[in-house]
């Protein structure tokens, strides 16, 4: 080798190593999405006629026809919809384009689990200035506690997923069970499903979903995590709520009454469709979903509220759902933050998103309208399974928070709570104790203060 | 000394030729880099600049609160006694012991069966036996997950003659379903690899050994087995490399045995997981690292130790 290559190799060497000095150096400079004052009426009307073009991330199939309303009420204000799909990659994309600086969406859909992360980066901007405040008695309560942090306000809700049952009447006739109502009846009917065809269980209860796990902890009226900006961290999984409610299902699944197959995977699918799980506990984003999984089974499905801790109660929790929220680095945050009001406000809008799209609404007009909630569906026996779900998203009270780290809550649930779960249910104390350890390790490894109220 | 000398005064009087030689000398070098330019830019752009960067990468520590901060070769201690990491190498170890053998064993075997000209329609049972390989390791670790699962076959035999069904993704027997698709999918390759060696013996070792009277068993034993050493020590140092690097078959498992296929299952998908579960990618890049040297090591020891055993003979 002559003397040129080393000394090109060198050269690039360097440049290499300079440019990733200068990467490393040139962290997001995004600024903080605090409290601005708010912004006059005045200010709003001049910028939705000035002509802007705003970027909306979304996974919502078809979006464009609700779109398309906003752009008929504001058309100066032109949407550029990007649908990326649902799933971990969306938000690895997010936060790549974010750190990146440039890239990033005006308007983003953000699940209310995610909301706390991009929080904390102070990503997102607080659109109480903008007049959200202003549609706030628009929304059902349990799904605006979801977006909104202290006085601040991170994102307009979308949809929303409250917990109901959703069971298989046939079977559950055949065995002389009535639908339960408390969760006490619940295990006296999942004994004698299991007793009389050793090969069905009254439901299954996924040892790899902590999220569908913590929806049952906040129907029983836990709520184990808060934040709300800032350092401190509240993790407190091991409350006698907590232990209660695991307890529950503990004896359930030590008698082998009920099954604890890892959920959306094809045995899964199998399950529902073939009469292994004989009832569901499905958020409201499920009854379509189940309509495709089980189509055989048309006609022989029912919705119900979740069992009960004390009969004639109407608690429920929620799992899943999202917000649309106004990224703290756009350059029209007037024209993004009415976007996402609209959208999701906007009476035709919701209605079509209720209807079209499947998505569970969040607004109390739309829940109410008939056109959505007396829709009868063959699947379900000529039921009107949106008015079930309705009743229930209306009763739901409380606050439930989030971390911003959620997907590593989820992920040490599989090792920790969830193993003991697929282990028979022995040690499900000691896997739940576990759980809030591995939680409390991670938070404190990151920096932050933890506390256990 | 009177050695450069004498070179000096030589290249003095042959001035002249050598110029002309020089410049066609320099002519070529400059071909040649261009023709290596091409590779020599994705290797840096795709290799040593992404390995530089993580690197770097590895000598910081991010947090979700507090940022990043410089801590040297902090990822790489806590990494050497990081006891989730531990257990995936030795998993790995454990995995590289009884899975290489049995999988090299069977690549000998079915070239040896090939190479002997005694079987029929060796094209088709040839091609059958690489047909897995072909198959995308997503798609094989999703068909497997099928098969091992619930509604499987074995599962569906044992309920049909009500006895307990077999759990192929228990805490027990996952690693050993593994190693089963593994198996599986690389016997092919390595047969072809080793059948390709065996038919560059010369003929002329079998003619001079059916002379002295030798059976197939031993010409196999005694002249092919040999023969071939080389290409079977490449295939075992790629199975090295590829074992610790397993990630697609259990990464694909892990949505049907979430609570025993868990995030720390092998090294690969423990950085994986650190990198986009925890955030933690500057950790990550250090755990890659030390995967990185953890395979140097290994692989050299089998070289090391298959050259010795040479050497001894």
């Amino acid at each position: 080798m002559g003397k040129f290559p080393k000394r090109a190799a060198m050269t690039l060497g360097t440049v290499a190593i300079a440019s990733l000095l200068l990467a490393g150096c040139a962290t997001s400079g995004t600024s903080a999405g605090g409290t601005t004052s708010a912004v006059s009426k005045a200010d709003i009307t001049k910028a939705m006629n000035t002509p802007a073009t705003i970027t909306f991330w979304t996974w919502v199939p078809k979006i464009q026809s609700e779109v398309n309303l906003f752009e008929k009420k504001y058309p100066k204000i032109k949407v550029n919809v990007v649908n990326l799909g649902q799933g971990a990659t969306y938000y690895t994309k997010l936060e790549s384009a974010i750190s990146a600086g440039s890239g990033a969406p005006d308007v983003a859909q953000v699940e209310y689990t995610h909301l706390p992360s991009f929080e904390l980066s102070k990503n997102l901007k607080d659109l109480a200035p903008y007049g959200a405040a202003d549609v706030k008695s628009q929304f059902s309560a349990s799904a605006w506690n979801l977006v909104a942090s202290g006085n601040a306000i991170y994102g307009i809700p979308q949809d929303s997923g409250p917990l109901g049952l959703l069971y298989r009447t046939d079977i559950l006739k055949a065995d002389g069970v009535a639908a339960p109502q408390t969760w006490a009846e619940f295990a006296t009917a999942a004994d004698k499903v299991h007793a009389a065809d050793p090969s069905q269980y009254l439901t299954d209860i996924p040892s790899s979903n902590g999220s569908a796990f913590l929806g049952l902890f906040q129907q029983a009226g836990a709520n184990p995590f808060s934040y709300t900006g800032g350092k401190t961290v509240n993790i407190n999984l091991n409350s006698a709520t907590g232990k209660k409610v695991v307890d529950y299902w503990s004896t359930l699944i030590q008698k082998g009454d009920i099954s604890t197959d890892p959920d959306f995977t094809d045995s899964w699918y199998q399950g529902l469709a073939s009469g292994k799980y004989a009832s569901w506990v499905a958020a409201a984003w499920g009854p379509v979903f189940l309509q495709g999984t089980a189509a055989k089974t048309s006609g022989n499905w029912r919705a119900a509220e979740l069992p009960q801790w004390t009969a004639g109660d109407h608690a429920s929790g929620i799992v899943g759902g999202s917000a649309d929220s106004v990224l703290s680095s756009t350059k029209h945050p007037i024209a993004s933050a009415v976007f996402t009001q609209f959208l999701n406000s906007d009476k035709q809008a919701t209605l079509d998103f209720a209807t079209q799209q499947f998505l569970f609404p969040t607004t109390a007009a739309t829940l109410s309208n008939s056109e959505f909630s007396d829709q009868k569906s063959p699947f379900y026996g000529g039921q009107q399974v949106n008015k079930v779900f309705a009743g229930i998203s209306s009763k739901i009270t409380g606050q439930f928070g989030s971390l911003p780290f959620m997907d590593q809550v989820y992920d040490s649930f599989n090792t920790t709570l969830g193993k003991a779960m697929a282990n028979g249910g022995t040690g499900m104390d000691a896997g739940l104790a576990d759980w809030q350890a591995a939680v409390v390790k991670y938070a404190k490894a990151q920096g932050f203060t933890v506390t256990t109220n | 000394m009177s050695e450069t000398i004498a070179a000096t005064t030589a290249a003095r009087n042959a001035k002249a030729p050598r110029r002309r030689r020089n410049e066609t000398k320099r002519k070529q070098t400059i071909a040649a880099y261009a023709f290596v330019i091409p590779f020599l830019l994705l290797f840096l752009l795709m290799l040593v600049v992404p390995l530089v960067y993580s690197g770097y990468l590895s000598l910081f520590r991010s947090q979700l609160i507090g940022g990043l901060t410089f801590v040297g070769l902090g990822n790489f201690i806590q990494a050497a006694t990081d006891p989730l990491f531990l257990a995936g190498v030795l998993r790995m170890a454990f995995f590289l012991v009884v899975q290489v053998p049995i999988m090299l064993a069977l690549s000998l075997l079915f070239a040896l069966l090939l190479d002997s000209g005694r079987l029929r329609f060796p094209r088709l049972i040839r091609l059958g036996i690489f047909i897995p390989y072909a198959v995308p390791g997503v798609v094989a670790a999703l068909m497997w997950g099928y098969l091992y699962g619930d509604f499987g076959p074995f599962s569906q035999l044992a309920h049909f003659l009500t006895i307990p069904a077999p759990n192929f993704l228990g805490a027990g027997t996952a690693l050993y379903s593994i190693m089963n698709i593994v198996t599986w999918g690389w016997v092919g390759y390595n047969m072809i690899v080793i059948y390709s060696a065996l038919r560059s013996i010369p003929t002329e070792l079998y003619d001079a050994a059916e002379m002295d009277g030798a059976g197939a068993i031993r010409v196999a034993w005694s002249i092919k087995i040999p023969a071939v050493r080389p290409a079977i020590i490449l295939t075992a140092i790629f199975s090295v490399i590829g074992t610790f690097q397993l990630f697609n078959e259990p990464k694909l498992l892990q949505s049907v045995a979430p609570n025993v296929i868990d995030g720390a299952y092998t090294p690969n998908l423990y950085a994986y997981t650190l990198a986009f579960t925890d955030h933690e990618v500057n950790y990550a890049a250090a755990v890659s690292f030390i995967l990185g040297i953890v395979i140097m090591i290994v692989s050299y020891v089998v070289q090391l130790s298959t050259q010795r055993r040479e050497r001894a003979k």
